[in-house]
């Protein structure tokens, strides 16, 4: 017997769910959270989360009305808040992705656990970060303007420019991200059509109607799954070069500009390692309250959370290292401009920024190389929470810091930020939350059709208790097909 | 309503059974045949002995198409149409385009990936004459099933069946479909 037909607890592999599931109970335990009632927590938290989307709404309506004036941005900080925040968000999203694509290149199983959440978190994420661009036009109204179509002034977008490079960077990764998912989703919708066939009402009837249209007539064919999971691996294969080049080329907004703090080499890797750092902390955050909330703790597993701590490890301890190049260029480099910049990010009237950044980005994440603190709940959500907060003030220090201490003294100032600002901030932590309810009320959170995959009975060559079929002869034969392929 | 065999459906337990099952079909001869499957089990490429995906192929030229496309425009609407010259550039400059290119390249891809596996695979469909058996709407949760479409050269209600049930199927099962009447005219012109 070759080392593939034992058991999987001989060769030492590691459950990626809890010991002994079977494919129906992972059916089960996703799609009953689409099927049953809300919880009553699910309201509580809706009913916040949705007052804070509609705050945004309203603001976004003011902003329209009385137009940007009322941000704080102002000489010599035309960018602040807003940019801080889009930088933030389309960060967060990059672990969904990350998860999604690299994890899955890698073959990295115990992704299938946490990748649909990842992913629509990225979705919502993009959306959220989507909006501040698009508002600090300033007149909406011209936002076309972005669009290599022709318009009335005869003219074109600069394409030398970055910022039309990132805007399409950052269409093209939405609409990327939004295919993944979708395809993803496709064999779930199934699932979910087919257990709707059973349910009597009117609830059923749109349940058979909308998961009907949406799986799209999917039967689970052979067929089909083989240009399916072609599909998949190049949807992978091209998300993953994606990824490293959104926030590269976001990096680049600031990176090809003179202001001393922006002007440096390393940011392309430096932002793609900060964007993977904080959206695993918000996929950690978003988990360990879904999982606690819904009972998702067989699929979910500790080794799932554990194995997301030890990436932010990483890319925390990433991240620290450019804080520190960022000093040591900015020594070695000789520019008094970029000396003093430094210098008084540490020391000048944002040294409270700074501390925020530093201790919860490169300090905080470090409790992380003890086994302890890795697979302690509260811990985890503690430190995933300080390393968002860190997070976004990492990109206030290089957006306000930088533009408040330039070349003139006497062009120098001091940010501060309005209710509009504030409202505007947490009006996006409202839709982003609010999209991830109806998300998990509505679509299966968990991708149940790549989990069943995953599972030991789910490997043909896997002859144990699972199996019905008793002769040694059959074992032999598809053996040898498999492999020679005939 | 007149009814008209559409398929044999058998059903098996487990990825293995319905692999080995699925030789066995395939050594049988039978053209329009499927395994369906609540997740793709591993080895039924082989077992089926289907061809390489095309899917690739279709996102080599959706990619290419991106990319030229997207360098196409960059070279016309800054260097042709309105040359623009921005801080001493030439106004049309490859280094520069680099971006733009790879970006239309990916999302160009992505979009022949996934309408190219829609394609392919002949969806969406409204219908299929699967989906009349209640048995199938296990094939998305935990059930493995082979069909055999009526419309198979080798098809034969006696002969099929007999040969599924050897593959240790846990059912063996005759799906029918119902004619609209047109069709069902058809049918009877035809016999």
């Amino acid at each position: 017997m070759s080392s593939r037909n034992r058991p999987i607890k001989e060769i030492g592999e590691v459950y990626l769910t809890k010991e002994g599931m079977s494919f129906h109970e992972v059916s089960d335990t996703v799609c009953t959270v689409t099927e049953k009632r809300a919880p009553r927590n699910w309201w509580i938290a809706f009913f916040i989360t949705s007052t804070f989307a509609a705050i945004l709404f309203i603001t976004i309506a003011y902003v329209f009305w009385q137009g940007i004036g009322v941000w704080g941005n102002d000489s010599p900080s035309f960018w602040a808040w807003d940019i801080t925040n889009f930088v933030w968000w389309i960060g967060i999203g990059h672990a969904g992705t990350l998860i999604s694509a690299v994890l899955f290149i890698f073959r990295q199983k115990w992704r299938t656990g946490i990748n649909r959440a990842a992913e629509a978190m990225t979705i919502f994420a993009v959306i959220c970060a989507l909006l501040f661009p698009a508002i600090h036009v300033g007149r909406v109204w011209f936002i076309y303007y972005m669009f290599p179509i022709p318009n009335q002034m005869a003219i074109w977008p600069n394409f030398k420019s970055p910022l039309v490079w990132d805007f399409f960077a950052v269409s093209t990764y939405f609409t990327v991200s939004l295919l993944f998912w979708y395809a993803g989703l496709l064999p779930d919708f199934a699932l979910l059509r087919d257990r709707a066939m059973g349910m009597i009402g009117r609830a059923g009837k749109i349940r058979r109607l909308v998961y009907g249209s949406l799986a799209l007539g999917w039967r689970g064919s052979h067929r089909h799954w083989q240009n399916y999971e072609r599909m998949y691996l190049i949807l992978a294969a091209l998300a993953t070069p994606l990824v490293l080049s959104v926030h590269s080329v976001v990096s680049m907004d600031f990176a090809t500009s003179v202001i001393p703090g922006w002007h440096t080499t390393i940011f392309p890797p430096y932002f793609v390692a900060g964007a993977i750092f904080s959206g695993f902390a918000m996929v950690q955050t978003l988990m360990l309250i879904t999982r606690a909330v819904y009972g998702m703790k067989s699929l979910i597993t500790m080794r799932h959370l554990e194995l997301m701590n030890k990436i932010m490890l990483l890319t925390g301890s990433l991240v620290g290292y450019a804080y520190f190049m960022e000093f040591f260029i900015a020594a070695y480099s000789g520019d008094e401009y970029e000396r003093y910049d430094f210098l008084s990010r540490l020391f000048g009237p944002f040294w409270w920024a700074y501390v925020w950044m530093f201790g919860c980005n490169v300090v905080v994440p470090q409790l992380f190389w003890f086994k302890r603190f890795r697979t302690s709940v509260p811990v985890m959500l503690a430190v995933s929470c300080l390393v968002n907060i860190g997070m976004w003030f990492e990109r206030f220090v290089i957006i306000v810091q930088s533009q408040n201490r330039d070349f003139l003294p006497s062009s120098w100032g001091y940010y501060r930020p309005t209710g509009v600002d504030v409202c505007l901030f947490l009006g996006t932590l409202g839709l982003f939350f609010t999209l991830f309810l109806l998300f998990i009320r509505w679509v299966p959170m968990i991708a149940i059709a790549e989990v069943k995959g995953v599972l030991p009975q789910a490997d043909p060559h896997d002859v144990g208790e699972h199996s019905t079929e008793g002769s040694p002869g059959h074992e032999a034969a598809a053996d040898a097909a498999l492999a020679g392929g005939e | 309503m007149a009814k008209r065999a559409a398929l044999y459906l058998a059903k098996y337990e487990t990825p293995h059974d319905v692999l080995h099952a699925a030789q066995e079909v395939r050594k049988a001869g039978y053209a329009k045949w499927d395994v369906h499957t609540p997740f793709p089990v591993h080895g039924m490429d082989e077992a089926m002995g289907l061809s390489d995906s095309k899917v690739g192929w279709i996102v080599f030229f959706s990619g290419l198409t991106g990319i030229s496309g997207a360098l196409l425009m960059m070279w016309w609407m800054n260097g042709v149409d309105y040359p623009l010259v921005v801080g001493g550039k030439p106004p049309s400059s490859l280094p520069a385009d680099v971006p733009i290119m790879f970006e239309l390249m990916v999302l160009l891809s992505a979009f022949g990936a996934l309408f190219g596996m829609l394609h392919l695979n002949r969806l969406p469909r409204h219908n299929h004459p699967i989906f009349e058996t209640e048995t199938f709407r296990s094939a998305s949760d935990d059930k493995f099933f082979i069909s055999i479409e009526s419309e198979d050269p080798k098809f034969d209600l006696a002969e099929t069946k007999a040969m599924l049930e050897s593959t240790h199927a846990a059912l063996v099962e005759l799906v029918e479909e119902t004619l609209q009447d047109d069709e069902a005219d058809e049918e009877e012109e035809h016999h």
